[in-house]
């Protein structure tokens, strides 16, 4: 049992590092088609791997990425497919935001009240996806994708129409009020590291530990697994959705803490953006196990860290997008492939043990 | 699905029911147009039914139009796809470069080629290696953002014009015309009388001044391309109604299972549609970059493609039902476009929508949608006698608006096809 088990895990290990591995070769011709060196662009870019300031910005980078990872891969336990991370953390940006320079209270009491209301937050608007599949049988990937696009309409409004002021200092940037010190999230490193990488972290843990170590995460990957049999057992499809899709959202609403609550301090438009649809590709290539997870958050953050450093040697940055897309499609390709081999695989091994034991039962007969 | 899926003709009025589907349709047009001419004339919103406006949405429409059939063609197979906007910034792109380098048909050309075969690879990916569509349509949006940014920089960065985000300017045009007699276009070098244009000053009539700004703005100021993306809507029924090809293709969308067992080659027909939908997703990218300005710029899409998905959806998977969609949703932009003042008139044709709604649901006896309809109908009307102006964020956001609301409200009428979306494998059903 526990072999099979290591044999799998080494096996998924294998097929995500061959998915990054084909990644890289066709990012190679990609660059060598368009006259561009490889060779230099990858030694560039690896060759960052050393500096301590590029890792610290590597994890800096990875903190909001295993949140948003963690949202979708809670989803992807349930066969649902959350692709509303966006915007729901861009609606738990803009409440939090503002009700958390609205308030004020003692340093680490604030802090937890921004956590709490950016789960709430988020859990809302993810809850309508939820409400609208479980009550109306809408499927999620479309409701999320137009939810989305709502709440990218009604935050740019709100903020636009109500809670945007003048900053005194850049009179640029426009930002809501700012948040007050006690609501800030301490810096690990100054201005290069976040004290938010623990709190992923520890959403990670508790993500793997509620998955895996509880009853709820039993009967979520059953339902996930096959509804019918949880059904059987006892479990309500329906209710385990809208749950499922009430915490996703609520870990979505924390994507953003770290840019809002530990580097900018404010509400801005373009805060934190994208970084709600990076953690599909995260949570894809961690086949949605935390540990994955933060693996591939990791490496995701290094290209989005050290691909500037190509810029100086005339290679445009954008080819760590296409990586990222190629990495996206060759893993899920790959993991296919695989799969496939290891069902042949075990096939074969089934046969030939009926083979066998056939072929022995015919000679003792005879 | 399917099961839920009760008759709405069942309670409706005998009357309604006796009319033929042609019809109905006209009355609806003709009731939608009535709404909208009384509109006009009780809020002096000249502009809502104008030939400008008309016109102006046509143009913001075909895109979304374009889009709207690309989702169409893939589901109508079996496969979803969640990839038209990112096919879209591959056409926008592969527009941009054609133009500036051969010309302004050749941009589209190059966009169809190059559309055709990101089709291919989504239908690659979730044909041949079995890839959860989503997924698959992801990844093609992702790898279109970058590619096309990484591509600029490469191609444009330093030309005349061009720039990290921005190709040079498109060569040539594509030949603007009006229709003889009906918007005075001319026949050889003689103008024809702008017959419509005089019914359309007649602004103090009901009703005819806005059929003939609607004829007129369909009539005038056309481009081809446009006419072409238009022309494709019957061309779509009659592929996929009227052919043998058509009915394979829907088969495999229904029910692959099925026509496997008949012989059907799924697999083919998968890829074909795909590089179709491919083809018109990256057509609506070019028509952008090409027709609608004349560069591509980074980020020119703005979400259409996924306009365009909630018009596959709004309109039933059915090509005039998109082509109706793409309308409805390009209709509040063009208006934003054109005249900004006309746009709170707007909130009143939701409100007459919405109380005719609460009519017809009081006929069906829902009396708590009727009466949520009709308070809601209410905020409308006191929002246009408060605000002076409708925030963009708000019409930008309508088309997924109105999509989540059909989706929760009326589903018991939309028709998806069956198999949309669902792990297929040739052979695994023997």
């Amino acid at each position: 049992m526990k072999s099979a088990r290591l044999q799998r895990a080494a096996v998924t290990a294998v097929s995500s590092l061959l998915a990054v591995g084909v990644a890289l070769v066709i990012s190679a011709i990609i660059l060598l088609v368009t006259g561009k060196d490889p060779v230099k662009a990858f030694s560039t870019l690896f060759g960052a791997a050393g500096e301590p300031k590029v890792l610290q910005g590597m994890a800096n980078r990875a903190t909001p990425l295993m949140i948003s990872a963690a949202a979708v891969a809670i989803g992807f336990k349930m066969n649902l497919f959350n692709i509303g991370v966006e915007g729901q953390m861009r609606v738990a940006l803009l409440t939090t935001a503002v009700l958390g320079a609205a308030v004020e209270l003692p340093p680490v009491l604030h802090v937890t009240f921004l956590f709490i209301v950016a789960m709430a937050s988020g859990a809302i608007w993810s809850g309508i996806a939820g409400w609208l599949k479980v009550k109306r049988g809408v499927n999620e990937v479309i409701s999320t994708i137009m939810l989305n696009f709502i709440a990218l309409a009604l935050v740019a409004w709100a903020f636009d129409d109500f809670f945007r002021v003048e900053s005194s200092t850049q009179s640029l940037l426009v930002k809501t009020k700012d948040l007050p010190k006690s609501a800030w999230m301490p810096d690990i490193v100054d201005r290069r590291l976040n004290g938010m990488l623990f709190i992923a972290i520890l959403v990670l843990i508790v993500f793997w530990v509620l998955i895996w170590k509880t009853k709820f995460g039993f009967r979520l990957r059953s339902s996930g697994g096959n509804a019918g049999a949880a059904r059987a057992t006892g479990v309500n499809p329906k209710k385990m959705i809208f749950i499922s899709m009430l915490i996703s959202g609520a870990l979505a609403g924390l994507v953003g803490m770290r840019a809002l609550m530990g580097d900018v301090h404010a509400y801005q438009n373009n805060l934190a953006e994208q970084q709600g649809f990076n953690g599909i590709a995260v949570a894809l290539l961690g086949r949605n196990h935390p540990l994955g997870i933060f693996f591939s958050a990791m490496l995701f953050g290094f290209l989005g860290e050290a691909s500037g450093r190509l810029q100086l040697e005339d290679i445009p940055k954008e080819i760590s997008t296409i990586m990222t897309g190629i990495i996206v499609l060759a893993v899920v390709i790959i993991n296919e492939a695989v799969k496939r081999w290891d069902d042949r695989r075990i096939q074969r091994k089934a046969a030939a043990d009926l083979d066998a034991a056939k072929s022995a039962n015919e000679a003792v007969t005879a | 699905m399917s099961a839920t899926l009760t008759s709405p003709e069942a309670t409706t009025p005998g009357y309604w029911k006796s009319l033929s589907a042609s019809r109905r349709t006209m009355i609806i047009w003709l009731g939608g147009l009535l709404v909208l001419s009384i509109v006009r004339i009780i809020t002096d919103a000249d502009d809502i039914t104008s030939s400008g406006t008309i016109s102006s949405t046509l143009r913001v429409a075909t895109p979304i139009l374009l889009a709207g059939l690309a989702g169409l063609w893939a589901e109508r197979a079996g496969i979803v796809n969640i990839g038209i906007e990112g096919m879209m910034i591959v056409g926008t792109w592969c527009g941009g470069y054609g133009a500036w380098k051969y010309g302004s048909w050749a941009g589209i050309a190059l966009a169809i080629i190059a559309g055709c075969l990101v089709g291919l690879l989504h239908a690659l990916a979730t044909v041949r290696f079995n890839v959860d569509h989503v997924v698959s349509g992801i990844a093609i949006n992702t790898l279109a953002a970058g590619a096309t940014e990484y591509l600029s920089i490469i191609f444009f960065k330093g030309k005349p014009g061009g720039g990290e985000s921005q190709s040079p300017t498109g060569k040539g045009g594509y030949g603007e015309f009006d229709m003889p007699f009906l918007s005075g276009g001319p026949i050889g070098s003689w103008d024809t009388p702008d017959i419509l244009s005089w019914f359309e000053k007649k602004k103090d009539w009901p009703l005819v001044p806005d059929l003939a700004g609607l004829i007129r703005g369909l009539t005038s100021d056309l481009y081809i391309p446009t006419v072409v993306a238009v022309a494709i809507v019957p061309l779509s029924v009659w592929i996929l109604w009227k052919t043998r090809f058509g009915l394979r293709l829907r088969s495999s969308g229904e029910s692959p299972q099925a026509g496997e067992s008949l012989g059907v080659n799924i697999v083919r027909l998968r890829y074909q549609a795909m590089a179709v939908s491919g083809a018109l997703a990256s057509f609506a990218g070019a028509y952008l970059s090409c027709v609608f300005t004349s560069t591509y710029r980074q980020g020119q899409t703005g979400g259409q493609g996924f306009i365009g998905l909630a018009t596959t959806i709004f309109g039933n998977w059915q090509p005039w039902g998109v082509f109706r969609g793409a309308l409805l949703f390009g209709f509040p932009s063009a208006l934003k476009f054109r005249a900004e003042k006309n746009v709170p008139a707007l909130l009143v044709v939701f409100a007459v929508g919405l109380a005719i709604l609460a009519v017809y649901m009081v006929s069906r006896k829902r009396n708590v949608i009727a009466t949520s309809a009709l308070a809601a109908a209410v905020c409308l009307v006191i929002a246009y006698n408060i605000i002076d102006d409708v925030p963009s964020e708000f019409v930008a956001a309508t088309p997924y608006i109105v999509t989540v609301v059909v989706l929760a409200g009326a589903r018991q009428k939309l028709r998806p096809p069956a198999s949309a979306g669902q792990p297929y494998r040739p052979g695994d059903s023997h």
